[in-house]
């Protein structure tokens, strides 16, 4: 019994999968490693409920059709109201399906945490011992995406580009409004929000062209807030970073203010040159000359220097110049 | 500050001409048909000298009953202007594709979506669960009124006056374009100066007062005034979960008033509570926020879950069953629906232990809400089910219920979240609930007590076809958004440029015009019953063989309600009575003591709304009068004296001996 219910409830997930891969749906069948898990996670899930949505659904309508008023034959208890028993069941299946589903929860929860590196690029294969992810500065800017490469000591507009199986981490903030950084053939959403520094580790694994865009809306240009993103060959990476740093747009930060200002539909903008401290301007707000940067506002509450060092900083570019190696105190606490 | 005082800025503060929306035909032609259908209302009601009725028998009224019907009233009326945004919605979306832009500029879509949850939360949902517990509590509980009488009348009015409120933004100014929760930094100073926001704050913050005081009310009505023998135990389910939801309201909506407050500063008093700079945090906000949001969806659904069981009960012909497990189940998700906020925004970065934590919390309410769809099935075993239209809501909830409470708790998984948080996925999960759930049980206990409140039924045919037409329509509206969603399609987007998705808005919104018709059908069966009154009549005040002490009284009950306080010895209260062959009183009667009408709510509520009109404008010399004068009279009112009467005890006897008369025809 219980098993034929399992295969009912698979294949009809199965079903539903196949008709929305059918139909072009991302969230059922990604290009990423991430969002393979959490798509499968998806599928365990909704099979582990069907276990009791399905009998629930046909005994509603059995009884309901069966206990009608018109059918004398039909056994009629009118003064039936408890069974302990029965209480027991209808406590219990539910109880041992969330139990099961709770340590599904907690187990992928952790696995999947968009603030942990990755450990592998995909189902067969582990991330190769000395392969350093690539590290992109993603700014939710009103209402365009700006991204820095710090390692390539790039920028782009509107425009995201990634080797394929190469781990990457997102370090992820914004000028003003709070978005949230989508792409998602790849992984899971994370927040961009002004002054923090939210982070997302993810890979492609197939070439191709993938949507970005922001799922949290943020006011007038949201709909318009897309990019693209470009799953590429190593070589095909090497020869895009080549023509992005080749074109000369200079990312400095009189540049960047003027970026920042409140702009629709965008067109894809490259910067082969970028202020090295730009991001970290950015969501510590001190980029206008002069202002206080967050983290040395906390300092002077007489905070400990490194208190909220996080724990990936051995992959902390030194890029960020005298300010190597403090980071997101205004932000998230792992 | 003072040398440039101009007296025109204190009285009329930044309102001006433009902010009449002259250039916008879609917003002036509604604006010329609510005027004339207004001046029509107000003529008819000229004309037919209802004017001196309506304020006597009805604005002025505390009796609980008829402040419960006007709370309903109030719910339809605005549930009207919710669907009308929705329709718009789905209007535009399915139309706004590669080179069309819809019909809706941006600025006027947003507005249109804020305001669309704003309406339907707070002044559909609210009111109409908000009336029906006011209308039944007193009843099933067997008393004459709520404990505070006065405040009842004026926490409806208060309701009212933030509803108002909210539909004048719609003609002078503009509502709010930040989605229904306003978040910052857009709800901000910076990035919303206009008055949309404000509109929003002051509409909710008045609507407020009115919520939680009703709250406490109920709250208070249930836990003093039962009738004797009624223990905890013996209460009808309606009442438990009535009773946890007030609870919940009386804890919750300070949340809401507190966190509105902060923003309310943040704009007028430049603190930084929530910025972006001087060391504000838009976290907090968001925090805060759902800590209040999240019991209001618990209580939304928890009466609702009560209106069901009455009706499943009845409808099989069966006591409940499990009635004990029913009420644990209601006080252990009402205890836990504080700890589950933060799911929505696990995508905000908390640690993965945080977000397990509320994952999980989540997925363990699931389990008593299981075991209520179970009590109800396990009611309808072995019963005599007569799908009167009341049972066909409650059989479409519990079908429709069980597939949005899959989807939510898909979305209670962590790292299934970060894939469909947002997205039309989640969109058409809540509304499965909200609809499937909350709507459905409010059509279901309207239709149910409909003869309780007028004397006579709604009108079987339109009933049915109304059902039919929302529970179809809602699938055809909600399953193409559980597909949208999972092709990574998100909420709030005015425009798309992939046409291949343009066929699901085209069936969704095929969907809402099902809906449409579905409201039609009950707006027909209202109209429709009126006139067949005569021969819908309900004579016994029990039509449907109920179990619980309302259907004891006449329909509808004379304002005393019960002439002696019933004296309950089970659950089932009336039941039992029944089977134990009661007999009404004849005779004996004493005067009865009430409580008497007062102009001093709506008349608080207006000076309220005149109050949030002129801070929404920055009238400064208008608030401050303004604000003068609710202090003046709430003090002038606590001098009226006059507050209570006595019905004498030949009205009391005259009244009931009518009533034996009509049961000796029946």
């Amino acid at each position: 019994m219980q098993l034929f219910k399992y295969l009912r409830g698979a294949s009809l997930t199965l079903l539903v999968t196949a008709l929305l891969s059918g139909c072009d749906a991302v969230v059922m069948s990604p290009s990423g490693d991430v969002a393979v898990q959490q798509r499968d996670l998806l599928v365990w899930a909704t099979v582990l409920m069907l276990l009791v949505i399905v009998p629930v659904i046909v005994l509603t309508l059995w009884f309901a059709w069966h206990y009608r008023e018109s059918n004398t034959e039909a056994n009629y208890k009118p003064d039936w109201t408890h069974s302990t028993v029965l209480e027991l069941v209808i406590w219990s299946v539910p109880l041992m399906i969330i139990i099961a589903l709770g340590a599904m929860t907690w187990v992928s929860t952790h696995k999947l945490d968009p603030y942990r590196p990755l450990d592998r690029i995909d189902a067969q294969t582990p991330v190769p011992v000395g392969l350093e992810p690539l590290t992109v500065e993603v700014v939710a800017l009103d209402w365009k995406w700006l991204f820095i490469y710090p390692e390539q000591g790039i920028a782009t507009v509107n425009e995201l580009a990634a080797p394929v199986n190469h781990p990457i981490r997102f370090k992820i903030t914004a000028s003003t409004m709070m978005n949230s950084f989508f792409i998602p053939a790849m992984a899971g959403q994370i927040y961009a929000m002004a002054g923090m520094e939210t982070k997302l580790h993810g890979v492609i694994n197939e070439p191709g062209v993938y949507k970005g865009f922001s799922a949290n809306y943020s006011g007038a240009g949201y709909s318009q807030m897309k990019f693209d993103f470009h799953g590429l060959s190593e070589e095909d990476f090497a020869s895009w970073v080549a023509k992005v740093k080749a074109s000369d747009g200079n990312l400095s930060r009189d540049k960047y203010l003027q970026l920042e200002e409140p702009s629709i539909d965008d067109p894809v903008s490259y910067y082969g040159q970028v202020d090295p401290t730009l991001y970290y301007g950015i969501f510590n707000r001190c980029v206008e000359p002069g202002q206080t940067c967050m983290e040395d506002m906390m300092y002077h509450g007489g905070m400990d220097k490194h208190a909220g060092h996080h724990g990936d900083a051995k992959a902390e570019h030194a890029d960020h110049q005298d300010h190597a190696g403090h980071q997101s105190h205004g932000g998230h606490h792992e | 500050m003072f040398e440039n005082l101009d007296l025109t800025k204190l009285i009329f503060g930044r309102l001006t001409w433009d902010a009449i929306p002259f250039h916008d035909p879609i917003i002036l032609g509604t604006f010329a048909v609510v005027a004339l259908g207004g001046i029509a209302l107000l003529a008819a009601l000229t004309r037919y000298k209802l004017w001196g009725y309506l304020w006597n028998e009805w604005f002025t009224t505390i009796d609980h009953k008829k402040i419960g019907i006007m709370y309903i009233i109030l719910g339809l009326v605005m549930l009207l202007r919710g669907f009308a945004d929705a329709i718009m919605m789905r209007l535009h979306q399915a139309m706004a594709f590669g080179d069309s832009t819809g019909y809706l500029p941006p600025h006027h879509y947003d507005q249109i979506f804020t305001a669309h949850g704003v309406i339907m939360i707070f002044f559909v949902a609210m009111p109409l669960v908000t009336g029906i517990m006011n209308y039944l509590i007193p009843l099933q509980i067997g008393t004459r009124d709520v404990a505070f009488p006065f405040l009842n009348n004026f926490s409806f009015w208060m309701t009212t006056g933030g509803a108002a409120l909210m539909m004048v933004s719609l003609f002078i100014g503009e509502f709010a374009k930040t989605g229904w929760l306003a978040y910052p930094p857009l709800s901000g100073i910076l990035q919303s100066p206009g008055v949309g926001v404000d509109y929003y704050i002051w509409a909710l913050q008045i609507a407020g007062v009115g919520t939680l005081l009703s709250g406490v009310n109920l709250l208070v009505t249930i836990v003093k005034m039962r009738a004797p023998g009624m223990s905890l135990m013996k209460m009808p389910v309606f009442t438990w979960t009535s009773l946890c939801t007030n609870i919940l309201i009386v804890a919750a909506f300070p949340v809401l008033t507190a966190v509105l407050g902060m923003l309310t500063m943040d704009r007028y008093l430049d603190t930084a509570f929530f910025t972006n700079d001087l060391g504000g945090n838009a976290m907090m906000y968001v925090n805060l926020i759902w800590i209040w949001g999240h019991p209001e969806v618990y209580i939304l659904i928890l009466p609702v879950f009560g209106i069901f069981s009455e009706i499943v009960a009845t409808y099989s012909r069966k006591p409940l069953f499990g009635y004990t497990s029913m009420v644990y189940a209601t006080v252990v998700i009402t205890v836990l629906s504080y700890l589950v906020w933060l799911h929505h925004f696990f995508t905000m970065g908390s640690g993965a232990s945080v977000n397990s934590f509320f994952g999980i919390t989540t997925m363990i309410i699931s389990i008593p809400t299981g075991a209520k769809i179970f009590n109800w099935l396990f009611t309808m075993f072995r019963g005599r089910i007569k799908f009167d239209v009341p049972m066909l809501w409650t059989l479409g909830f519990m079908v429709t219920f069980v597939i949005g409470g899959m989807t939510g708790v898909l979305l209670a998984v962590p790292p299934v979240d970060f894939v469909l948080h947002n997205s039309l996925f989640l969109i058409a999960h809540f509304h499965n609930v909200i609809i499937g759930g909350v709507l459905f049980g409010l059509f279901a206990g309207i239709t149910y007590w409909f003869p309780k409140a007028t004397g006579y039924k709604l009108d079987e045919f339109w009933g049915k076809l109304s059902f039919w037409f929302w529970l179809i329509g809602f699938y055809f509206a909600f399953m193409p958004l559980y597909v949208l969603g999972l092709m990574g399609v998100t909420r709030r987007v005015s425009h798309f440029e992939d046409q291949s998705l343009q066929i699901w808005f085209q069936i969704a919104a095929f969907g809402a015009v099902l809906i449409a018709v579905g409201i039609a059908a009950f707006a027909i069966q209202l109209i429709v019953s009126f006139r067949r009154r005569e021969a819908l009549v309900d004579e016994t005040g029990d039509p449907w063989d109920g179990r619980t002490l309302e259907w004891s009284t006449s329909s509808p009950p004379p304002p005393y309600n019960f002439a002696f306080t019933p004296r309950v010895h089970d659950l089932d209260a009336w039941w039992q009575m029944k089977q134990h062959g009661f007999q009404r009183p004849e005779s004996g009667f004493i005067p009865i003591h009430m409580p008497k009408g007062t102009w001093a709510g709506i008349v608080l509520s207006g000076i309220s709304v005149v109050i949030g009109f002129a801070l929404i404008w920055h009238m400064w010399l208008v608030a401050g009068v303004s604000f003068v004068a609710l202090i003046g009279t709430a003090i002038y009112h606590t001098f009226n004296y006059d507050r209570d009467y006595y019905i004498p005890a030949e009205e009391v006897e005259r009244i009931e001996a009518e009533r034996t008369r009509v049961l000796a025809n029946v």
